[in-house]
């Protein structure tokens, strides 16, 4: 049977590992590479790295991490943050990563997914998609969550997909670094809409947040957060001990 | 040494790094003499049956790896690489594959259930139906990484494991030397890893059945 995926993210600024709480007052944490490692033995299914510096040398920097973490964690590497070009997509292939996840490039030219999608294959195109309830609706943000689209999310999510979107990782504004749990309405209205696999992410603040999610939104295929990982809150291990017990499909490692 | 067979199908980076982590000496070629010179051949791939087998033909790497597979050396087909190993595949269409180990690649989709998602994407466990020395370092319902829409089929004889997905999905396969792995050994943590120190004990054997 195929598991639910526990999936820690790094986001990375200027080579090192930062986590904001509601995208502001970011603080730094460690070394990427050794959080990548220390991760993986302890049960990770994935990583992502999210590339958060708009510098050129930041960006050189984080191609650096990316090269030495890739060489030394094997398994599946998601890399998103500044992709807007093909010329991004394969930058950071080459470097190692195995997905690469576009959010305001695809807002600004959604046919970077399409094209995106017919050279690397659609299991290599993750929608990463910023979300907030405004006047009654999933609204589209930008820019990392500072601009509002005006988009309804559900329908730029399907028409993604149908562009050539492998994977949706769904980032809910209104619950991102509250610990209050995840979004649970949002998430189910997406997995509803699109038949690729939803990766959640946004709220997570306890190992009972996880249970919740996986139980209330069976059709979920992951969890994603950072700062409860980072800080050690929450430990991978404990977590997947205690989906076992659930009766929740998890990998033991 | 493993030559990685380079004809321009998918990232190589983390099968490399895999290898050299492993302590193998790996060279991504497709020079003809280097492959000759090799122990043993990898053959990766990621994306569309009809584009990879073409490319491989094109670039004279069909006839080079069916060459070598039929002198005993052992082969490694890993995602579309193993796909790339059976009869023919039925992905958008009809298309001819190597031929080394019997059966045909059909869509996941005829065989599992509707609320099942495709691609079947994650980690899912190993059921062995076969001895095989390619699992001596791991253990039955062992966790890899999968990422496919097609599966090997009408290939029961030459099946070494499968993966439930709404369904028994072929797993891993082989006919004599030629193996064939549908999940990501490069990509499944310690377990890939030790898959693929299995494969670089492998010695050349005979025939093929």
């Amino acid at each position: 049977m195929i598991t639910k995926r526990i999936i820690p993210c790094l986001d990375v600024k200027d080579g090192r590992v930062v986590k904001g709480v509601n995208f502001e007052n970011l603080g730094d944490v460690a070394s990427p590479v050794d959080m990548a490692k220390l991760y993986t033995n302890s049960g990770a299914d994935e990583l992502v790295f999210y590339d958060i510096t708009a510098s050129a040398e930041g960006r050189k920097l984080f191609t650096e991490i990316l090269t030495e973490t890739a060489s030394n964690v094997f398994i599946p590497l998601t890399v998103g943050g500044g992709i807007n070009t093909i010329a991004d997509f394969d930058r950071v292939l080459k470097c190692g990563a195995d997905k690469v996840s576009v959010n305001s490039g695809a807002i600004r030219n959604p046919s970077l997914i399409t094209e995106a999608a017919k050279l690397y294959g659609d299991q290599c195109v993750v929608l990463s998609c910023d979300i907030k309830r405004v006047d009654g609706e999933f609204r589209v943000f930008a820019r990392g969550g500072r601009d509002d689209t005006g988009m309804e999310a559900i329908s730029w999510i399907r028409r993604c997909v149908d562009m050539g979107a492998g994977e949706v990782v769904v980032n809910s504004i209104d619950t991102d670094g509250v610990k209050k749990g995840f979004d649970i309405e949002m998430l189910d209205a997406v997995c509803k809409a699109v038949s690729v696999p939803v990766i959640a992410s946004g709220g997570a603040g306890s190992i009972d947040d996880f249970i919740e999610l996986f139980r209330k939104v069976p059709t979920i295929d992951a969890g994603l957060a950072a700062s409860i990982f980072h800080f050690g809150e929450v430990s991978i291990a404990d977590l997947k001990a205690r989906m076992a017990e659930e009766g929740i499909p998890v990998r033991i490692v | 040494m493993v030559a990685i067979i380079d004809y321009g199908v998918g990232n190589l980076f983390s099968l490399r790094s895999s290898l050299a982590e492993i302590g193998a000496d790996a060279v991504v070629t497709s020079d003809e003499k280097v492959i000759a010179s090799s122990d043993r051949i990898i053959l990766p791939g990621v994306g569309a049956f009809e584009d990879a087998a073409r490319k491989l033909r094109e670039s004279g790497m069909a006839d080079v790896v069916r060459r070598e597979a039929a002198l005993g050396k052992p082969l490694l087909g890993i995602c579309l690489g193993m796909q790339l190993m059976f009869d023919k595949s039925y992905e958008y269409g009809e298309h001819e594959g190597l031929g080394l180990i019997h059966g045909v690649v059909r869509p996941i989709a005829d065989v599992i259930p509707d609320d099942y998602k495709i691609p079947h994407i994650g980690w899912n466990a190993l059921r062995f139906t076969a001895d095989s020395p390619l699992f001596k370092y791991i253990s039955e319902g062992d966790y890899v990484y999968f990422v496919h829409s097609f599966y090997a089929a009408d290939c029961d004889e030459s099946t070494l494991a499968v993966t439930e997905y709404g369904a028994d999905l072929t797993a891993a396969a082989a006919n004599g030397n030629v193996y064939g792995c549908q999940f990501h050994p490069e990509k499944s943590g310690t377990v890939g890893l030790r898959i693929l120190k299995a494969f670089l004990e492998l010695h050349r054997t005979g025939d093929l059945k």
